[in-house]
């Protein structure tokens, strides 16, 4: 690899000798010996595990629920129903005031999503716990379900979630993040070719080698560690606090290598239950997911669908551009709301255009909630907008290489959402992808700069 | 219920533990004697990161029953390395960059040090075939077939 200092050597005049050099990783050694602790690499003297009663059902009324034989169990410690649980209603984002508080730690009165946690169960070994699970009798009342963004968005669509009432995140906005720049209408109006196109995402799971999980060991003055391989310390600690209705200073979080996260690790789901376990059985408790749950449970990548309608010229200038994004949550907020609004933010994609008009919804159905993965809110929003991009290209006759050199934003061109655009250097890169790939483009397009206008 | 007794040797140590029947190897070795380099990704033989040796043999160590290895060597990526010095594979993996998470690795070794035992100067398809039981979420596979191509090289550099 090669650093070329030519391009903006006016802002970096630091060195950067690290870059194209290879550096031993500081946990590699520990990763090659076998000796690099993860958080179940540790055992410890009476520890219980836990195993959770699941809803089989993706919409469901839970009319009672009977943990009697289970009780009986032989190796079952104690067994947790909603009503154990101190603050049983939470969503993660209110640490940063994005609420309401729209999630159960354990099933209470409802499961909204197939997998849906509703019963605890605490024994001496992994098989007595989840036997045990086998024997809770919840008698469910099961009811309509929808699973589709669009249908959940009709009026008289059954309400996944009452803690919002509607099937949508309703933003300070409305029902959706909103971005107005320009008149998007006028400039379909006056374009020479208008392209709308649909594009749709499935769930992706991040299927990470090491599952979900944590073990917590009381410490006797009545507080409690949690070893946990949490991507968000202080998210899960905070929330735990809170759920826990327990001050932070009794908990203590001990994190450390991820065996693989990608996202996929930043919910506060196990932590919570493990130390309330672990609390009311004066013993450690361990709560790790199995593989099937790490696949079935674990909060994949949103289903995202996006309606594209761009309008362009012949020589190839976008003019307007229309973008209506669906994120689908599933039956919960977790970090959704928030992947919906960066979307907003992001779809005019790395051009200028001079008319914009973009709705992003947070959706709720009766499916997995869905969380964070690698970039979300934008990686499908990218995926969608780069095709779309060549197809246009394809649409005017043009080389794609060439359409997005036109198109690109450069530093000083206000973007839709009213940042100006800094360090872009979208056009340097450009040149030296066109170069690498061997895909020449005119030699106009190899003298312009992210700088200066009018090249 | 009545625990059995088991006896084998790691990495060339006497161990001996007593263990309720059906046991798994993996159990075993992590909870009761204290390896932990072997890792436990689905419990279901699927994911390789809990492959140990067994008498020069790969083996899952999530579906073998602890009760029986009795009389067996084996091995363990916590074993390699001698005196403070990497193996060949260690070294070559370190290098490579061909560890992120780290959660495969330790299966990742065995299933090298088990091919270039049975083949030390494998082709690049005889190193995919012998990692292929091992999933990898971080890396691309690519480093890891680097570095294990790397170590067949480095050994018969030595033994030359
Ligand atoms: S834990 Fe044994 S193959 Fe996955
Ligand atoms: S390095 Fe993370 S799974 Fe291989």
């Amino acid at each position: 690899m090669e650093l070329r200092k030519s391009y903006f050597a006016d802002q970096r005049k630091d060195d950067l000798h690290e870059i194209g050099q290879p550096r031993p990783r500081s946990d590699s050694p520990g990763h090659v010996t076998g000796k690099t602790a993860y958080f179940a690499d540790r055992n410890f003297p009476g520890m219980l595990h836990l195993k959770m009663v699941r809803s089989p059902y993706h919409h469901a009324r839970i009319r009672s629920i009977d943990t009697s034989e289970a009780q009986m169990h032989p190796g079952v410690v104690k067994i947790l129903t909603a009503k154990d649980v101190p603050h049983n209603v939470y969503t993660i984002l209110i640490l940063i005031q994005i609420g309401p508080e729209d999630e159960t730690v354990l099933a209470d009165g409802k499961v909204r999503w197939k997998g849906e946690a509703v019963v605890a169960v605490l024994a001496e070994t992994e098989r007595a716990a989840q036997e045990a699970t086998a024997k809770v009798k919840v008698d469910y009342e099961v009811l309509p379900a929808v699973f589709d963004m669009e249908e959940a968005l009709k009026p008289g669509a059954p309400v996944v979630n009452e803690y919002h009432g509607r099937n949508y995140y309703l933003y300070d906005s409305g029902e959706c993040r909103k971005v107005r720049f320009g008149d998007v209408e006028a400039g379909f109006a006056g374009a020479d070719h208008v392209l709308e196109q649909t594009y749709q995402s499935s769930p992706i799971e991040h299927a990470p080698t090491e599952t979900t999980g944590c073990i917590v060991a009381p410490e006797g003055n009545d507080r409690f560690t949690c070893y946990t391989n949490t991507q968000a310390m202080f998210f899960t600690l905070d929330n735990a606090s809170i759920i826990l209705q327990m001050p932070g200073n009794r908990l203590h979080f001990v994190g450390g290598t991820v065996g693989g996260g990608f996202g996929g690790k930043v919910d506060v789901i196990v932590e919570p239950i493990a130390i309330l376990g672990a609390k009311l059985t004066g013993r450690p408790v361990s709560f790790i997911y199995s593989r099937e749950e790490e696949m079935q449970i674990s909060s994949p990548r949103a289903a995202e669908k996006v309606v594209i309608k761009d309008g362009a010229m012949k020589d190839g200038r976008i003019v307007a551009r229309k973008v209506t994004g669906y994120t689908d949550a599933g039956a919960y907020s977790r970090h959704s709301p928030y992947g919906a609004q960066k979307g907003a933010g992001h779809y005019p994609g790395p051009y200028t255009i001079p008319n914009v008009w973009i709705d992003t919804y947070c959706v709720y159905t009766n499916r997995t909630p869905s969380s964070a993965m690698r970039g979300f809110g934008v990686t499908i929003g990218d995926f969608a907008l780069e095709v779309q991009m060549d197809k246009l290209a394809r649409l005017i006759g043009m080389d794609p290489l060439e359409f997005r050199f036109i198109n690109a934003y450069r530093d000083g061109d206000m973007k839709a959402h009213r940042q100006p655009t800094e360090g872009a250097a979208l056009i340097e890169c450009m040149q030296e992808a066109s170069r690498a790939a061997n895909w020449p483009v005119a030699e106009k397009f190899m003298a312009m700069s992210s700088y200066a206008k009018g090249a | 219920m009545a625990k059995i007794p088991v006896q084998f040797t790691l990495n060339g140590a006497e161990k001996a533990e007593f263990i309720d029947s059906g046991t798994t190897l993996l159990h075993a070795l992590r909870d009761k004697i204290g390896d932990t380099s072997p890792k436990g990704g689905c419990h279901q033989g699927t994911c390789g990161a809990c492959s140990v040796i067994i008498d020069g043999e790969l083996r899952l160590s999530c579906l073998t029953l602890a009760e029986t290895c009795n009389g067996a060597a084996i091995t363990t990526t916590s074993g390699l390395s001698q005196g403070g010095v990497l193996h060949p594979l260690q070294r070559a993996f370190l290098d490579a960059f061909a560890t992120q998470c780290g959660f495969c690795t330790p299966g990742m070794i065995m299933a090298a040090k088990v091919l270039l035992d049975h083949t030390p100067d494998p082709s690049r398809d005889e190193v995919v075939e012998a990692l292929s039981g091992n999933i990898c979420r971080c890396t691309g596979y690519e480093p890891i077939i680097q570095a294990v191509l790397t170590a067949a090289r480095s050994n018969s550099q030595n033994a030359a």
